[in-house]
């Protein structure tokens, strides 16, 4: 127990090393483990909404991103049952907004898209939501289309824990919840965001994206026509792509 | 003749690609047409759905009365029903528009447009009411099968068709799923 090294947790059969204070998630990034998730990235603080990421550990469910590791869990993730939830969930995503792939210009750098394919989804099943929110396009180089959002809060944790801002929050309750600007008008142009920030980049769907750079990445040289979400580190591939630096 | 499985198509509010999609299978329709004798489609003559129909193709969501209406002919005529495209699964492109009242959309496009002369919205009782809102088929009917795709490829009409002529669950491998 004293040796924090030599601990380990068991994924799907699998016996891998954590440190003291990795959480399930990050130990299993670690390991080259897929376990799917949106609302997560190593580095920024769990938020634990999406539930992709929901594991069976010791016979109980659980967000695999906000529940420590501790020696000896047993756990299974790539299960039937498991990946079946997880499409629904998806599905849920899916209808609660307007997601129009194919007029979408982050169509092939989706990682709610890649994670659709990933279990493979192949309607919404439920009623569509059909929502009217607010497109902000105020700023002069980013936009944003709340009919994407899927409420992940990435741009509020990359602003406030990278950037050193305070841009984004979520606001609002139930399935009136929405993505706020924390400006007094609202408007994304009278806060301190820049066009670099990693807050501008990370939104894992099509709701905050650099303006005049859609499009720009043939069909079949996307991220996900090149790989799958489930391979590792794949992550940076996608914001290094949001950046347009790759071509 | 009648062993063949009969295969109903019909687009509603869609833009007949997913039409021109499945017509990109090019030859193999020589060999496909050995297995499938098509009923109503707008690739044949025939005005309504014989009531022997196998397969139900529908490309296109629901915007009017009319879509609807079709839209139930199928159902009650074909024993599978597939909703091809991103427009039967989720309403697709034509559903932006809910996004703004039914009135803005009429008035803007034949009230106050650019270039509209003698603005005036059509009311002939000929022309079918649109609804409200535009609607995924699967909230009206139900749906037995969906090939996503805006178009779904060639070969995933291809794959469908073949597994069902087969008897099998139909299944689509992860290279020909994509929804753009």
């Amino acid at each position: 127990m004293s040796d924090s090294n030599n601990q380990t947790i068991t994924i799907d059969g699998r016996e891998i090393p954590f440190t003291a204070g990795q959480t399930i998630m990050d130990a299993a990034l670690e390991a080259d483990i897929y376990i799917p998730h949106l609302c997560h990235r190593p580095g920024l603080k769990p938020h634990g909404s999406c539930k992709l990421c929901t594991v069976d550990v010791d016979g109980r469910s659980a967000s695999s991103c906000t529940l420590p590791a501790t020696a000896g869990q047993q756990i299974s993730s790539n299960t039937t049952d498991l990946n079946e939830v997880r499409k629904t969930i998806t599905q849920m995503l899916f209808v609660e907004g307007n997601h129009f792939c194919p007029s979408c210009e982050k169509t092939g750098d989706c990682t709610l898209q890649a994670v659709a394919y990933h279990l493979d989804m192949l309607d919404g099943h439920f009623p569509q939501f059909y929502p009217r929110r607010e497109v902000d396009a105020s700023h002069a180089s980013i936009i944003i289309d709340r009919d994407r959002c899927i409420l992940c809060a990435l741009c509020v944790r990359a602003s406030r824990e990278v950037d050193g801002k305070n841009v984004f929050d979520i606001a609002g309750r139930g399935s009136a919840a929405k993505l706020i600007v924390n400006a007094p008008s609202g408007k994304l142009v009278d806060t301190d965001i820049d066009r670099d920030d990693l807050a501008a980049h990370i939104c894992p769907v099509g709701a905050i994206m650099i303006k005049e750079h859609g499009y720009e990445v043939p069909i079949g040289r996307r991220t996900f026509d090149l790989h799958s979400v489930a391979e590792p580190g794949v992550e940076p591939v996608i914001l290094r792509k949001g950046k347009h630096t790759d071509e | 003749m009648s062993n063949k499985i009969r295969v109903a198509t019909t687009s509603l509010a869609g833009c007949f690609g997913c039409h021109m999609s499945f017509l990109d299978i090019d030859e193999r329709i020589v060999e496909l047409i050995e297995h499938i004798e098509f009923d109503r489609s707008p690739l044949t003559d025939i005005k309504h759905c014989s009531n022997t129909c196998d397969i139900g193709l529908i490309e296109g969501g629901l915007c009017n009365a009319e879509n609807v209406h079709v839209l139930k002919e199928f159902r009650e005529n074909c024993k599978i029903v597939i909703a091809v495209g991103a427009c039967a699964i989720n309403g697709g492109v034509p559903a932006m528009r809910n996004h703004f009242t039914l009135t803005e959309c009429l008035e803007e496009a034949y009230l106050n447009g650019v270039g509209v002369d003698n603005p005036m919205i059509p009311n002939d009782v000929e022309i079918p009411l649109l609804l409200n809102k535009v609607h995924p088929i699967h909230e009206v009917v139900h749906v037995d099968y969906y090939l996503p795709g805006c178009p779904p490829p060639a070969d995933a009409f291809m794959k469908v068709l073949t597994d069902l002529l087969e008897g099998k669950e139909p299944s689509l491998p992860k290279d020909i799923l994509h929804y753009d």
